[in-house]
């Protein structure tokens, strides 16, 4: 039983991470009707910079800020850059340019910081949470991090203007445009909150999975399949997919036995796409009704 | 003159849907523009609000405004209730009314306002707090006008408000405009396929076919004229 | 009038001219000039681009396997490295276990691939854009796991993979088993992308875009949507899992970690650099994925990565619609009459 709620609460801590990841994806999905295939990359870019800061001997705060802040602004570069030029373009052309993205930013990674592993300090430690074997101090930190942040998205898109805005040019970007939201500049901003959100996901993941360029991979992959599970029209829906991914993945891992470790991705994925079959538009998600 | 249009031309991609229109619109006036479907009514104001490739002139209050953005063209206190309303049917009514004052900043106003704009509508006070998907047909055309109001504009375009609404509710909705244009001074452009009511709302009209305009006059004239009335009016 | 959703504006490519032929002695000069210099190409080249170039043919084959699915169906798809994978391993098994000659492996590929298509189109039929891509990505992120399973290591090789031989030029012929290899896998190739233009070009074909473009107007036409659209999935499986089979007698080796879910990634970014629902672009969309990481890596080892990422951006910059699109663009440029 121990054991049972131990790989319950490990399952949440990761899927802390998992539904900001999640988070994330759905809001720049629902800015853009396309998934930022970089997403993790520029989490791990941004873990880098902070790591690289921290290396210099700068306190932990201090790294983290700075690399929330050139997350933020980086986002809003990429997107004003990269994407918005090509927002006509086909769908499968975006694609490809998120793919591109990542190919980039993972080389740039790996020729920067090279490909060892690093160690990432975590300001939480790492002793047992109050002294009782069921989740570290750093794990309640990623579950509690997380909750913060989903408190503070929630007060900012139902309680200020600019929350309200934002809100409208996602789901209505014509109507927007003719209430003088610059739409645009909306998406924009999606973009600079989801890297910052991002960058915060994995300098709390970075501690437990260690610092690499390929880090995020798995991370982001789960990320997807939290987001889908819940559906991508629901950011409440997408959170909740996280925590549950990650937990489905836990126990998976640790229950399932003989084939549980290796296969712990394909039954996951396997878990959600029975999920999907049942529940075609994620478990949270609209089914979309097209007036014919 | 508050707007004047000359030589507009509108394209989707390939495709020409204006070929050189020549209206205007004085301060406090109220135009309406008839036509069939297809003539291309909803293409004009949206020729004017920036959301279709244009050619020609389009100026609003002497300056020309073609080519710029829709959210600037907005900013400038023109005001387009779009066809099939536009609402925010995800968000409240109260939300969907906040949103039309986005531009504005004068917080304290913006809440004077809309409680005018529940006493225009009162319906819609009943409802504030409810998702505006659920509305009414009706209700969601008064959302959407009182929408418009928020910006506080000098110039509405309205694209077919009598659309789906029943008898009565549309002859309530057009006194209301009528008594919008007599208190608040706002222009209007009323693009409407139900031509008797736009004729009795209008001081001047414009007839539309493929794209061209093929007659406009005082609307009194136009609702007496022998082919109007035959083609577009019944009898 | 409702705003258009994206979906309806931008199905996957503007391509709905692409099956029409618009001018056909231009076209049949063409293709056969090409196929000329296919045919000669062997004799004035190394054994090693010999090998590069089956490589391009297989790769095209693969994508335009894809392009069936995404490009003329509209079902999208992250999931064909598995029928590459499933194409490979089939035949790696046969010719390894049981020594079927190579030629009969083919037909058995296609058939297996076939068989997973169906199996695996059946269920997506629920399925919608997104959501089917994450399904995909389940078929295509389970196949190396299922590979490296335990208990099927006898049957599989587990990590290790099986490795193949290059079969000899039939006895008679002066070509040694890399140029065999060549023209073996060409006429595949002209077989499969003849079948393939027929498709396109015919009623099932236009019924296939049809579904593409709007779902229920055809599905109100009477073409029976699910019916096509799991044949179609059974095709694309039978095309890229055929391609895999000469893949891997080419490559002479299969292992698991050849066909991940990075696999899947090339074919996509193939399908797109050549054109969507563009036949002869899935042959660009060959060469853009066997020879551009090559350059990138050329240029910079460390870097490799980030440049390919450039190039691919600086195509998708100036044309979003692939090979395909530029030449569809030069084309419409040169015979439109002046707008007013």
């Amino acid at each position: 039983m121990e054991l049972l709620l131990q790989q319950v609460l490990a399952g949440l801590a990761n899927g802390a991470i998992y539904a900001l990841m999640a988070l994330a994806v759905v809001m720049i999905y629902q800015a853009i009707d396309h998934l930022n295939f970089a997403q993790g990359e520029m989490a791990t870019f941004s873990t880098f910079i902070a790591w690289q800061v921290i290396a210099w001997g700068q306190p932990y705060w201090l790294a983290f800020a700075i690399a929330v802040t050139v997350s933020f602004l980086g986002g809003i570069v990429i997107d004003r850059i990269l994407f918005r030029p090509i927002h006509n373009a086909p769908i499968l052309g975006q694609l490809v340019a998120f793919i591109a993205l990542f190919s980039i930013l993972n080389s740039v990674d790996g020729e920067i910081w090279n490909f060892t592993i690093k160690t990432f300090p975590t300001p939480f430690g790492r002793e047992p949470l109050f002294g009782l074997r069921l989740i570290s101090t750093h794990e309640a930190g990623m579950i509690g991090v997380t909750a913060v942040i989903l408190g503070l998205l929630y007060l900012f898109f139902r309680g200020s203007r600019l929350g309200l805005a934002m809100r409208a040019a996602a789901a209505n970007p014509d109507s927007a445009r003719l209430v003088g939201i610059r739409v645009g500049w909306m998406i924009a901003l999606g973009w600079g909150m989801s890297a910052a959100i991002g960058a915060v996901g994995g300098m709390l993941i970075a501690p437990v999975v260690f610092l690499e360029p390929n880090m995020m991979l798995g991370v982001l992959l789960y990320g997807f399949t939290g987001a889908v599970l819940g559906g991508l029209s629901s950011p409440g829906g997408a959170v909740a997919g996280g925590f549950a991914v990650g937990v489905i993945e836990n126990l998976a891992g640790t229950f399932i036995p003989y084939f549980g470790r290796d296969l712990k991705l394909t039954i996951a994925l396997v878990l959600i796409t029975a999920v999907l079959l049942v529940r075609p538009s994620g478990v949270f998600g609209r089914t979309v009704v097209s007036r014919v | 003159m508050m707007l004047e249009v000359g030589g507009l031309c509108a394209f989707y991609g390939q495709n020409q849907a204006l070929h050189g229109l020549d209206f205007g619109l004085a301060e406090r006036g109220i135009v309406t523009l008839l036509g069939a479907n297809g003539a291309g009514k909803t293409t004009t104001l949206r020729a004017l609000c920036g959301m279709v490739r244009t050619t020609g002139e389009i100026r609003f209050d002497g300056k020309p405004i073609g080519g710029r953005a829709t959210e600037e063209i907005v900013r400038l206190g023109i005001a387009h209730v779009p066809d099939g309303r536009g609402t925010f049917v995800r968000m409240t009514v109260e939300e969907n009314l906040q949103l039309g004052a986005m531009t504005r900043r004068d917080r304290a106003q913006i809440a004077r306002d809309v409680e005018e704009v529940y006493g225009h509508f009162p319906r819609l006070r009943e409802r504030r707090r409810q998702a505006a998907g659920t509305l009414s047909g009706g209700e969601q055309q008064m959302l959407a006008v009182g929408r418009a109001l928020m910006l506080r504009p000098r110039l509405m375009l309205l694209d077919e408000p009598s659309f789906g609404l029943a008898p009565l509710i549309v002859t309530e909705l057009f006194e209301i405009l009528r008594r919008l244009n007599h208190e608040l001074g706002v222009a209007m452009l009323v693009v409407e396929q139900n031509a008797a009511l736009a004729l009795d709302l209008a001081e001047h009209a414009y007839l539309l076919e493929t794209g061209r305009i093929v007659m406009s006059g005082p609307a009194a004239e136009i609702g007496q004229d022998e082919a109007v009335r035959r083609s577009y009016l019944g009898y | 009038m409702t705003m258009p959703s994206r979906e309806a504006t931008e199905p996957l490519g503007t391509a709905r001219r692409a099956a029409a032929i618009s001018r056909p002695g231009a076209r049949y000069l063409s293709i056969g000039a090409a196929i000329a210099v296919a045919l000669v190409l062997p004799s004035v080249a190394t054994n090693f681009v010999i090998f590069q170039l089956t490589l391009v043919m297989v790769y095209g084959l693969a994508i335009l396997g894809l392009n069936l699915l995404t490009g003329f169906n509209g079902q999208f798809s992250l999931g064909h490295s598995a029928f590459y994978g499933i194409g490979a391993y089939t035949t790696a098994i046969l010719m390894d276990k049981i020594d079927l000659a190579y030629y009969w492996t083919l037909p058995c590929s296609g058939a297996v691939c076939f068989l997973v298509g169906v199996v695996f189109g059946l269920p997506a039929l629920r399925l919608q854009g997104l959501y089917l891509a994450l399904a995909s990505f389940a078929l295509a992120a389970a196949l190396p796991q299922i590979l490296k399973f335990q208990p099927l290591e006898p049957l599989t090789g587990g990590v290790q993979g099986i490795v193949l031989i290059k079969p000899d030029a039939p006895a008679g012929l002066p070509l040694n088993p890399d140029q065999w290899l060549y023209y073996f896998t060409l006429a595949v190739l002209l077989v499969m992308l003849a079948g393939a233009a027929n498709l396109v070009n015919s009623r099932t074909g236009r019924a296939l875009m049809a579904i593409r473009d709007h779902p229920i107007a055809a599905a109100a036409m009477g073409i029976n949507t699910a019916l096509y659209k799991t044949l179609t999935f059974g095709l694309s499986a039978l095309y890229t899992g055929i391609a895999g089979t000469l893949g891997a007698i080419a490559v002479q080796f299969v292992a698991p970690d050849s066909f991940t879910f990075f696999l899947s990634i090339s074919f996509l970014v193939g399908l797109v650099i050549g054109g969507v629902a563009s036949i002869p672009g899935c042959l660009v969309g060959g060469l853009f994925v066997l020879y551009v990481p090559n350059l990138a890596e050329r240029v910079s080892t460390g870097l490799a990565g980030a440049i390919y990422g450039c190039i691919m951006l600086l195509v998708i910059f100036v044309m979003p619609s692939g090979a395909a699109g530029l030449v569809r663009f030069a084309r419409t440029f040169a015979t439109a009459r002046p707008a007013r």
